[in-house]
């Protein structure tokens, strides 16, 4: 393991220039991802830059309706907070769903939002990926692609993106702040994961030395009733296979408003606008979620040993919004 | 001078058999028990293991200059400079060395991820960063490791059974028979994942070679090393305190061989310490098999013909037989019975034993196909494999020393609720999830080994007792405790039990469901003795007084019977097939076991024991990537085992089995938890969905497309 130099910053203009001096540096948030991934060698930064100390770490309600979470919130923080459980539930759920609760007392916002995928092609120094070395190949398009990619993916990258949280964040329009030397920016989560193309080491739109400051939720009132779920090949503690997060809204029989993203199905979380584009306006019933479901998956490109997510993400579709009308009727 | 009068007599109650906490609870738990990678030593230097990236080839050079300009490099160790090792021998398990732990002897790479050099630096981070950028150059030769059910270049192999029975004409049988049932059922490779990585730390003191390691035997691991430097046995002394786990695969590794390698080189204490990843190529596992079982029966389900053949791989160095077929010669007799046990050569690392070597795939695919064959005859599964318990070895033809099996199943069908169960499958349900339940049928073979115990009554009036045992999670070091206890007609907590010292004297290892029998036997006798000296009614001098037991003699007394531990196996599952998830909602585990020493320890071994096998069925697959011939994910994020998520209401009991050979009744309960839970939660699977599950693990992507009629598996 190389040694690594380590500061501590405590504000975010001190983050910005402590990063700026060491081109080789990296923030370090809970370092739940970025700490393992040194110790393969995957990542080897000559400086970490400690951003847990910024004043980043409040969730506080914005002037319009909505929530703003602070980047170094920690996840346990995010999924109790009162809020968050009550406007955007599925938030929670998400959170929840992810790692364990000694991770989640770690685990920053920010940090979740740029953690890498777990390919283990990827995590293993000794084999060829285009994300850790571009150029070098994708050993998972011929070997093994259980939990890779049916959606968005490209012939250069099948990984997909592991977050729990992000995928809740997705469904309900969340935007990224953040800032750099030159100023602050803003993207929307949807916005904010580059595609694969051939350029998969390259994943977000953030500019190089920009630090993530926080998550703006907007006022969602169809998000109260909002639901997570997550399968995966054992009960806790596990990357997911495939997860819905749904947020529905049905008045007389009819889809009045509908948030649906999944997890585990391509390199960012998936919005799904086919489906909710399908939704909207339609009688719910299960034909309708499943034909919405089918609308979204059309685009799916399979592998020879993933093509059981199609399935699961159809069945875990209407499952879900299934739910959430039933309780709607109630 | 103080001395203490004994012979005072005491009326303690009896210790065995009653729960007690374990001895070295309060250190374990407050961290103050030492594990062998975190003693302190001084002037300790840290070895990496650097190992191959290619999966069969030739190591052309090791660029090992560059590496040792590198800040805190000592030396780098590697086939052209290191000292030449002994493997012409045979070692305690009556087999030669795995020539996997014979490191640095030549240029071949049999497999990825064989040791091909050592990094020795000051601290071990620097060891690892050297050792990550050393370069050594191959000559790559293309590898072969696919197993497959149709490869032609398998072959029969003993390893610690015969590889072949054949009685009566199976065809035949076969032919004659009402039901038929011929399936065939896959395991994949698995590891054994204990918590605590391979650790050593070897240093000369004084002329002798001292080894701080974590192992399954001090013994067994002094004696190899003894063989491969070719010193003599006295000359080597291995400690192994605290053993956090090993399940088959702490035994002479290469971690320890290049410790003594650089610990020589260096004439200082040097420590090797395994990561997670290479764990995964060179501490073994669990290969994976492909079982065919053939089963004919009469209307009434008592067999005529029993088929199990079983096929392993193993690597190119060593022949590792997992006897896969072995279990149905003590579990089923039949008119034509055959069994064989074959292994296929290829460029992968050397399995090992892991907990129920043999039993634990073996009776998966057995006891699967009993429940196949009950549904095909119409009976209850209790029922068709209580018509065929055999009265002696079915194989041998031997009487059982005891067989309590019925027993097992009819106090566990009480207790699980059995009776009246409705034997249809996929007609339960509870919301979105399908509900069954399931029951498997295990057994593993009991015995006792060689042991010599060493007991002191102290002049304080406390005793201490030692012997070469390992304490590897089971609570041995309390058992012992707790056997000498009764022998010597005190309570525990006079008794001080001092093990993991190979200079205890020679003692069986924590293996084959061996260790506290072996042990416990030799301690008895040692604190038997040891009392009926002082009952002699003598002063205690300073240096107390000691008594030796040496097991040899008592052991090759016994005669020849089937000995063996049985259990019962009971599980209800749910089933989501729309998602795939299964979820494991109760289990039973009966078992006949011997009697039982420390039933709150014993709970505990046979409950891990079963949460093995509900890992087993639904999670437990190391994955090999045919293009690079290593694994996809060797570490414990990719490798998944049951988490306290997946593990509901479990419980596990026994009936009364002692043994009547042994001193106290001990027969061994370190593997019998797994036998049969894997298949008992598969049956439970098939009982709620109506689907049967012959490929390990029931992962959800499988029950999907089981329903689907995907083809991808």
């Amino acid at each position: 393991m190389r040694e690594f130099g380590y500061h501590r910053a405590y504000d975010v203009a001190g983050a910005l220039a402590l990063l700026g001096a060491d081109p080789d540096a990296r923030f370090l948030g809970g370092g739940t991802n970025l700490v393992d991934l040194m110790k393969t060698g995957v990542e080897r930064p000559a400086s970490l830059v400690d951003v847990r100390e910024l004043p980043l770490d409040g969730i506080e309600p914005t002037a319009d309706g909505g929530l703003r979470i602070g980047a170094t919130v920690t996840n346990s923080d995010l999924a109790a907070h009162p809020e968050v459980r009550r406007r955007y539930p599925a938030l929670t759920q998400a959170v929840l769903a992810g790692a364990s609760g000694q991770l989640r007392n770690m685990a920053t916002v920010g940090g979740n939002l740029l953690q890498r995928t777990r390919c283990a092609y990827f995590t293993d120094v000794t084999q060829a990926c285009n994300k850790r070395v571009p150029g070098s190949g994708c050993p998972a398009i011929e070997g093994e692609h259980h939990n890779h990619a049916v959606l968005g993916a490209s012939e250069h990258c099948v990984a997909v993106h592991p977050s729990d949280m992000g995928v809740a964040l997705t469904a309900f329009d969340a935007t990224v702040t953040y800032e750099t030397p030159d100023g602050p920016g803003r993207s929307p989560l949807t916005d904010f994961y580059l595609p694969v193309a051939d350029t998969p080491h390259q994943e977000t739109v953030l500019p190089p030395g920009a630090l993530i400051t926080g998550v703006t939720l907007p006022p969602a009132p169809v998000a109260a009733r909002s639901r997570y779920r997550k399968v995966r090949e054992r009960a806790s503690y596990a990357f997911a296979i495939g997860s819905v997060a749904a947020a529905l809204d049905v008045r007389d029989g009819v889809v009045q408003d509908v948030r649906l993203a999944l997890g585990a199905v391509a390199s960012r979380p998936w919005r799904a606008r086919t489906a909710e584009r399908a939704l909207a306006g339609a009688p719910a019933g299960a034909e309708t979620f499943a034909a919405a479901a089918d609308a979204e998956l059309a685009a799916a490109r399979p592998l020879p040993h993933n093509g059981y997510k199609v399935t699961l993400m159809r069945n875990l579709i209407v499952a879900v919004l299934t739910e959430l009308a039933e309780e709607a009727a109630r | 001078m103080t001395t203490t009068t004994t012979g005072t007599p005491t009326t303690p109650k009896q210790s065995v058999g009653t729960a007690h906490t374990r001895v070295d609870g309060y250190e374990k738990v407050t961290g103050s028990a030492r594990y062998a990678g975190e003693i302190p030593f001084a002037d300790l230097a840290h070895g990496w293991l650097a190992v191959s990236t290619v999966a069969r080839g030739r190591i052309r050079s090791v660029d090992d200059e560059p590496v040792l300009r590198m800040p805190g490099v000592i030396t780098v160790l590697h086939h052209g400079n290191a000292p030449r090792l002994n493997t012409e021998y045979i070692g305690m398990l009556g087999a030669p060395p795995d020539p996997t732990c014979a490191v640095f002897q030549h240029d071949r790479v049999p497999h990825l991820g064989w040791p091909v050099a050592l990094v020795v630096a000051e601290t071990p981070e620097q060891a690892r960063e050297a050792a990550e950028a050393l370069a050594v150059h191959y000559d790559r030769e293309p590898h072969d490791v696919a197993l497959s059910a149709t490869r032609t270049d398998t072959h029969p192999v003993d390893g610690f059974m015969p590889a072949v029975t054949e009685k009566g004409d199976l065809e035949a049988e076969l032919a004659a028979s009402d039901v038929v049932l011929d399936a065939e059922y896959t395991t994949p490779e698995e590891h054994h994942s204990m918590m605590e990585p391979h650790a050593a730390t070897a240093l000369w003191d004084g002329g002798r070679l001292e080894v701080i390691d974590s192992n399954q035997g001090a013994t067994w691991v002094g004696s190899e090393l003894a063989k491969l430097f070719s010193l003599e046995p006295d000359a080597v002394r291995v400690r192994s305190e605290h053993v956090g786990g090993g399940f088959g695969s702490k035994g002479v590794r290469a971690h320890q061989v290049a410790a003594v390698m650089a610990a020589t080189a260096l004439d200082r204490p040097v420590r090797v310490v395994m990561t997670r990843r290479q764990m995964f190529s060179l501490t073994g596992y669990r290969s994976p098999t492909i079982q065919r079982v053939r089963l004919g029966a009469s209307a009434d389900g008592r067999l005529r013909a029993l088929e199990h053949s079983a096929v392993n791989l193993t690597s190119t160095v060593f022949d590792f037989v997992e006897p896969a077929a072995g279990p149905a010669r003590v579990m089923y007799g039949a008119e034509a019975h055959h069994t064989a046990n074959r292994i296929v050569r290829l460029d992968v690392p050397t399995p090992t034993f892991m907990r129920a070597p043999g039993e634990a795939p073996g009776s998966f695919a057995l006891e699967s196909a009993f429940d196949e064959l009950a549904e095909k005859c119409g009976l209850d599964p209790i029922e068709l494999r209580l018509r065929n318990e055999p009265d002696r070895g079915p194989v041998s033809g031997l009487p059982f020393s005891s067989r309590n099996l019925r027993a097992c199943f009819d106090e566990g069908a009480r207790r699980f609720g059995w009776a009246g169960r409705d034997p249809r499958p996929g007609v339960r349900r509870d919301g979105r999830w399908l509900l069954g339940t399931g029951t498997a049928a295990g057994s593993f073979s009991a015995g006792a080994a060689p042991s010599t115990a060493v007991a002191t009554a102290e002049a304080d009036g406390t005793f201490t007792v030692r012997i070469a045992a390992a304490d590897i999670g089971t609570g041995a070091r309390t058992a012992l405790t707790l056997l000498a206890a009764d022998a010597l007609e005190v309570a525990p907590d006079r008794v001080k039990m001092r093990i993991g010292d190979s200079d205890f004297g020679p003692a069986w290892l924590a293996g084959g469901s061996m260790g506290t029998r072996s042990w416990g036997w030799a301690v008895t006798i040692a604190a038997s003795e040891l009392k009926e000296r002082l009952a002699l009614g003598a002063d205690i001098p300073p240096e107390g007084i000691t008594v030796r037991s040496d097991t040899t003699e008592a052991l090759q007394a016994l005669t020849q019977k089937e000995r063996h531990s049985f259990c019962a196996q009971f599980a209800e599952v749910a089933v989501d097939v729309t998602t795939g998830e299964v979820r494991v909602r109760r289990m039973l585990g009966i078992f006949a076991a011997g009697r039982i020493v420390n039933p709150l320890t014993a709970r505990s071994q046979l409950v891990g024991g079963m949460t093995w096998g509900i890992s087993m069925a639904l999670h437990e697959e190391a994955v090999r990537d045919p293009a690079t011939g290593g694994l996809y994910g060797a570490d414990l994020a990719g490798y998944h085992v049951a988490t306290n998520a997946d593990v509901a209401e479990i419980e596990a009991d026994w009936v009364a089995d002692p043994d009547p050979d042994d001193p106290v009744g001990l027969k061994g309960i370190g593997e019998i938890g797994i036998v049969g839970a894997a298949a008992a939660i598969a049956n439970a699977v098939w009982h709620a969905t109506g689907v049967r599950h012959r490929n390990l693990p029931i992962r959800p992507d499988r029950v999907l497309q089981a329903v689907t009629g995907a083809p991808d598996a």
